[in-house]
């Protein structure tokens, strides 16, 4: 019982980008991890960018409002990177039907299937970012992503007050919009 | 501007800013106007893609960072030379304290990290085959690095040559080509901003065709942390790369240059070496080649005299090599770390080259 509630402050950690938590759960998992990817073909590059993709897709996972994890977060975990790994070899037609299986898995298809999701809006939103000239970029990762407040970022950036700064960024904002969803619309 | 009132009081009441009575005259606006609440949802939709889209970035971020730190914690490893160097480091935190104490004690210690390396970290047999191979391909390919005429240079010491070089630890240790340094005995070092400082030939391996430069001068201040890693393992055919350099010696203006990796093995097969696709240009020579990551795969080394936009790059593996034979060689050295993690991972290309053209330096090589 006391670990089940261990496991759940981990996952609330993760989801509040907690440092200890995030440390705590790599640790506990990136060894089971690194011997299954090297011990079927892969290198230590591939294997810590398999982990971490699997630590994003938990993460993003732990943030949602209707997550549930009904197994250990090490089975979770070792679940969607055998399956991660396993799609990977599948593209460089390194395929083995034989890979060797360490621990106990559960079906992560659904969850993936969300990630890549995830992963295709993610993308869209660093395209639209990306093709935004500055200061337009800066402005805008400034507020919504570092989010720091409109007299702090008037100041960076040379504006004479906020609410001068303030317009210049709901008009890079609406630029943005506008990019993100014709991309969007057409991507999904 | 009436669109821009219009998002800025969508903003405020999905932030919950404002104030009742405004609230209440929105939500019944929102209520009449159909379009109103259409531009509503999309909104609220597109700032939540605002939010997770910022949260994985900062995510993204923490988890390079610890990795980078269980990694040198020892909690986690990646291969055998980092295991000899995750030893170190644990031998090295066990007697940290005891150092402090008694400093007569550091000379030992230093002489038992160098003796702890050279024994983890035994050269591959590999390594002087491969080099045969690369003399072989020397011969059919050009070298990049500028042949300098002396009359145009206006110091006494004769220029003997030039090409590009970057850093690999912030202390001052940069990696360029030995062939840019053949016939010299020093060698000065440019920025992007044309500032000047005088190096010293650390390390030289014409097999390899490569070498260790360290800047020794008083004007350096010493970088805590460069933005990129050296990669260990080999890249993969079809990555996109690209490159900086100072490909107008002497002038010491950073060309960026973009291409991809066309071949995992370099001229006739040579494994040291890939190849690239992207015209190189003399004065290119001793450059890093960067992966989408922002790590360097490879050092700029050659290209095919008779095609054009064929070039070849030294594997960033043999990087690694290189600085344990240094380090094996000179016992003063084994404070060069290089990192494994880089931290341009999330950065567009723009920021990225930004960032990493400060550390990458024009080589002028000269004879005393």
């Amino acid at each position: 019982m006391k670990s089940e509630l261990n496991e759940q402050a981990l996952l609330q950690g993760l989801a509040n980008n907690d440092t200890k938590a995030i440390e705590t759960i790599y640790k506990q998992n990136y060894n089971m991890v690194q011997t299954f990817v090297l011990n079927n073909n892969g290198t230590y590059d591939e294997a810590r960018d398999i982990f971490q993709e699997a630590m994003i897709a938990l993460y993003e996972k732990a943030k949602s409002e209707s997550f549930v994890l009904t197994c250990k977060i090490n089975t979770y975990v070792y679940s969607v990177c055998r399956r991660l790994w396993l799609k990977r070899l599948q593209q460089l037609g390194k395929f083995s039907s034989s890979v060797e299986s360490l621990e106990e898995t559960v079906s992560v298809e659904e969850d993936i299937e969300i990630h890549r999701k995830r992963n295709a809006e993610y993308n869209i939103m660093e395209r639209a970012l990306g093709s935004m000239g500055e200061p337009c970029k800066s402005l805008l990762e400034g507020y919504y992503i570092k989010k720091m407040d409109m007299q702090a970022l008037a100041k960076e950036f040379g504006y004479t007050n906020a609410d001068n700064a303030k317009n210049q960024k709901y008009k890079c904002l609406m630029r943005l919009k506008k990019m993100f969803f014709a991309q969007y619309n057409i991507g999904e | 501007m009436e669109d821009i009132l219009l998002l800025q009081a969508i903003e405020r009441y999905l932030d919950g800013t404002m104030l009742p009575a405004e609230r209440a005259y929105f939500e019944e606006l929102r209520n009449n106007t159909h379009e109103i609440d259409q531009m509503v949802v999309e909104h609220s939709m597109f700032l939540h893609q605002m939010d997770s889209f910022s949260g994985r970035q900062t995510m993204q971020h923490s988890l390079q960072n610890v990795h980078a730190k269980l990694l040198s914690m020892g909690d986690i490893n990646e291969g055998g030379e980092q295991t000899a160097k995750t030893k170190v480091v644990n031998i090295w935190n066990k007697y940290k304290r005891v150092a402090t104490i008694a400093a007569a004690v550091g000379g030992g210690i230093a002489l038992m990290i160098s003796t702890l390396v050279a024994y983890f970290n035994p050269i591959s047999p590999d390594v002087t085959r491969l080099g045969v191979q690369l003399k072989q391909t020397q011969n059919q390919v050009a070298a990049l690095s500028n042949e300098i005429i002396k009359s145009k240079i206006p110091t006494k010491a004769p220029i003997t040559g030039g090409g590009s070089s970057f850093l690999i630890d912030g202390k001052g240790y940069l990696i360029t080509n030995a062939h840019v340094l053949d016939g010299a005995t020093s060698a000065t070092v440019y920025n992007e901003e044309g500032k000047e400082f005088s190096a010293i030939i650390a390390y030289k391996n014409d097999e390899k065709d490569l070498a260790i430069l360290k800047i020794e001068d008083e004007d350096f201040q010493p970088i805590k942390n460069l933005p990129y890693s050296i990669r260990k393992t080999n890249a993969d055919l079809g990555d996109e790369i690209y490159t900086i350099g100072f490909p107008n010696f002497p002038r010491t203006d950073v060309v960026y240059n973009v291409g991809y990796l066309s071949s995992v093995k370099g001229y006739n097969g040579d494994t040291l070496t890939c190849q690239i696709q992207m015209s190189a240009n003399p004065g290119n020579s001793g450059g890093p080649v960067f992966n989408k990551k922002g790590e360097v795969i490879g050092v700029l080394s050659t290209k095919l005299s008779k095609a054009d936009g064929v070039s070849f790059a030294i594997k960033s593996k043999n990087i690694y090599q290189l600085v344990e034979d240094f380090k094996k060689a000179d016992t003063t050295s084994s404070n060069i770390k290089m990192l494994n993690t880089t931290t341009l991972n999330n950065d567009d290309r723009v920021s990225q080259v930004k960032k990493i053209s400060n550390y990458v330096y024009m080589v002028k090589a000269y004879r005393k």
